[in-house]
């Protein structure tokens, strides 16, 4: 038990050294990262010390640019199942190495969804209520008290499936099927309720029409299964370029027809609560109205939401286009959807659902410097995040960094 | 994996201990980091209201045993005392048996002067910079109840003005509420006497319940609330009107420091023409139980969401 112990420390302390190093480009952009954590954490300390009045939201919109992040992020950590199912469930050999990439993805994902809720809170100092035993967690009745269970429970068992593999991988030893099968089976199942549980958040309130639809759900899964594969795609190109690791063009071009499909189904979703908002014409259309088309006079959202409805559109039609079989035009694809979906459910969904104010009144939302750089802060911390975790994993992988090769 | 490439060899001298170079290499890179950490974090001097020791460990208001209660409500008039300079009296009311309080507000009468507004705003402790308002009067044209249609920043010279009516608008303390259902620590509740009351020291400050409620009822401290010393209503309520801190809820409780002890709310008290009606609805005797009773027409808002209001209008009809 003692000699186990004293293994593993051994191996989080290789990891933690070789975290600190790198070739040139290693160090500078890691540095930058750093630097905008430092100003995100800047800015934060602004907030903490003067409270959300530093950010654009208000009473009218009260939330904003945090949440928008968030519910886009947990999208990107339930994708990671989309590389799960075809290993595990299909077999399919391509992925097999890079299903711990995405997995790794989901764990930096939702260190980045919990950071973007606890500087939404009024009250960070307070979050041990929400800790069952000696707060007084709302279960079941409230979403949110749901969504802190699922979105912590499924980073515990990415942690531990990736964890587990690489160790084992470390250690050069067959990995035991029954410690970790059961829970990549149990993370697939929760991978798709961590989105829905997030979509339920809005689509449980009855006093907001916009929210208040069936089709959020589903249009949640669609968007995240494109925009989380097409981040993976953008990293397994980064890492081929700059580690020795190989990554085939076979398994991006399997990522490929993943985010294919989702995003048909996304843009179909899409008209589908476009039509039923216009065609319907009742008075519940004020807000798709001014997401559209602008509303009294207002207007700030329209050129967000029809960049993303054209980058969504272009996306599609490379994506049913060969030309994206092309490594360089599916990058291109990649940032498209990515930008286009983060619009679509950040700027897009979350800050209309509160214009007009359930009163009627007007107001918009524009995210201030602070609150933007609070923003580039927590995306800086997850990035740092993932670049470590890759830095990590892909020697363990490649067998340098193993447990043979201890000094 | 056996593809993948050879593990590169290891750089001659890599295994060395540590020398004096990378010694004083990394003490640099640590100490540029800690200044570096420290500079970002140093907003933080200025920050005057980081909560105590007591505030932060403060108990759940149904967990409070009675003595306890007695000691937090002491401390809570000392805060008060220090930062006001005034000492008052901070009360834990309990509802009262066999009421349950209903407002009904006369649609015709209502003139849309906002006096009521700002007496709750003096009644309740609200923050005037920024400012917090639990009552929002809404102009409305004539024949719709459209809120769309509603000016809220109406600025004539006098009211009421011709071709419209007005509706006030507060917390509808909802039968069934839905700012209750969606909070996630149990920090507002609805009482036995039908108030949806938060507790100011639970409220995380997460604002679901302001995105939930569909009348807009709800207020959130965005900045560290301030009230002039010489403006500060002494009389408080632990679920009331007692200060607030900054980043958490609050919204209207039918003024539970007044109504707990058998008075009537601030709003109904200034209001010039009568158009407030507010009692115990099981009394079948109370005003507001014979409006319900006689009038011929009246209304809940938004009834189509099920929310069930205890606020209703009513017209002279």
């Amino acid at each position: 038990m003692i000699r186990a112990s004293r293994n593993y420390l051994v191996f989080i302390g290789r990891c933690a050294r070789i975290a600190f190093d790198g070739d040139w480009r290693y160090y500078a952009w890691m540095g930058v990262l750093t630097v905008f954590c430092l100003l995100g954490i800047n800015a934060y300390a602004r907030q903490f010390t003067e409270g959300l009045v530093v950010t654009g939201m208000s009473d009218e919109v009260s939330w904003g640019v945090y949440i928008a992040n968030f519910t886009f992020l947990v999208g990107v950590a339930a994708a990671a199942v989309m590389m799960v199912i075809p290993v595990y469930i299909y077999n399919n050999e391509e992925l097999h190495d890079l299903v711990i990439f995405g997995e790794l993805l989901a764990v930096a994902a939702i260190l980045m969804c919990l950071a973007f809720v606890t500087v939404d809170l009024g009250r960070p100092d307070r979050f041990w209520h929400l800790i069952p035993g000696i707060g007084q967690l709302n279960f079941p009745a409230s979403m949110l008290s749901w969504d802190v269970i699922v979105l912590n429970g499924y980073l515990l068992l990415n942690l531990h499936i990736c964890g587990y593999l690489l160790y084992c991988r470390y250690q050069n030893r067959k990995p035991a099927r029954w410690f970790y099968i059961p829970f990549v089976f149990i993370a697939i199942v929760w991978a798709i309720s961590i989105h829905t549980v997030t979509a339920f958040l809005y689509v449980g309130l009855g006093g907001r029409p916009f929210w208040n639809s069936a089709i959020v759900g589903p249009r949640f899964l669609a968007s995240a299964f494109a925009a989380g594969p097409s981040l993976i795609i953008l990293a397994l190109q980064i890492i081929r370029r700059v580690t020795l690791y190989r990554v085939h063009d076979k398994a991006l071009l399997t990522l490929r027809s993943i985010v294919q499909v989702s995003m048909l189904i996304n843009v179909f979703l899409l008209a589908n609560e476009v039509f039923k908002e216009f065609y319907s014409g009742n008075l519940h259309v004020a807000s798709s109205k001014y997401l559209f088309l602008g509303l009294h006079g207002y207007h700030a959202l329209v050129p967000w939401i029809w960049t993303a409805v054209v980058f969504n559109l272009v996306a599609m039609v490379l994506l049913v286009l060969p030309v994206s079989r092309s490594l360089k035009w599916l990058n291109l694809t990649c940032v498209l959807c990515i930008v286009g979906i983060w619009i679509e459910k950040g700027m897009g969904l979350v800050i209309p659902g509160f214009i007009p104010t359930p009163l009627g009144e007007m107001i918009e939302y524009s995210p201030s410097l602070n609150e933007t750089l609070i923003c580039f802060g927590i995306w800086a911390f997850g990035l740092l995040c993932y670049t470590i975790f890759l830095r990590v994993s892909v020697p363990i992988l490649q067998g340098s960094l193993s447990k043979a090769n201890e000094a | 994996m056996s593809d993948q490439p050879p593990p590169a060899p290891a750089k001659p001298g890599e295994k060395a201990g540590v020398n004096r170079r990378t010694f004083l290499r990394s003490s640099a890179v640590l100490g540029t980091g800690v200044a570096a950490l420290a500079a970002a974090l140093s907003p933080l001097r200025h920050l005057t209201d980081f909560p105590s020791t007591e505030q932060f460990l403060q108990k759940y208001y149904k967990e409070l045993k009675p003595e306890e209660m007695a000691k937090v409500l002491t401390r809570i008039e000392d805060e008060v005392q220090k930062q006001y300079g005034k000492r008052p009296t901070v009360r834990d009311l309990k509802p009262l048996d066999g009421v349950e309080f209903v407002y009904a507000l006369n649609l015709t009468r209502c003139i849309g002067c906002r006096k009521c507004v700002h007496a709750c705003v003096a009644e309740n402790n609200q923050s005037r910079d920024p400012e917090i308002q639990y009552i929002r009067v809404l102009r409305l044209p004539h024949g719709s109840l459209d809120l769309e249609k509603a000016e809220h920043n109406y600025a004539p010279e006098s009211v009421p003005e011709k071709g419209y009516f007005y509706m006030p608008v507060q917390c509808q303390q909802c039968k069934n509420p839905p700012c209750v259902k969606v909070c996630p620590v149990h920090a507002t509740w609805q009482e036995p006497d039908g108030v949806t009351v938060i507790d100011y020291d639970w409220c995380i400050g997460c604002r679901y319940c302001e995105a939930a409620c569909p009348y807009w009822a709800r207020r959130f401290n965005f900045a560290r609330p301030s009230i002039p010393k010489d403006r500060l209503n002494l009389n408080m309520a632990y679920l009331g009107n007692r200060p607030r801190s900054r980043g958490v809820m609050e919204k209207c409780h039918f003024c539970q420091q007044r109504t707990r002890e058998g008075r009537y709310p601030a709003c109904l008290e200034v209001c010039p023409v009568g158009a407030r009606k507010f009692g115990n609805i099981l009394d079948p005797n109370s005003e507001v139980a014979f409006i319900l009773r006689t009038k011929r027409v009246f209304i809940q808002l938004k009834e189509e969401m099920g929310t069930s209001p205890r606020f209703f209008y009513y017209f002279d009809v």
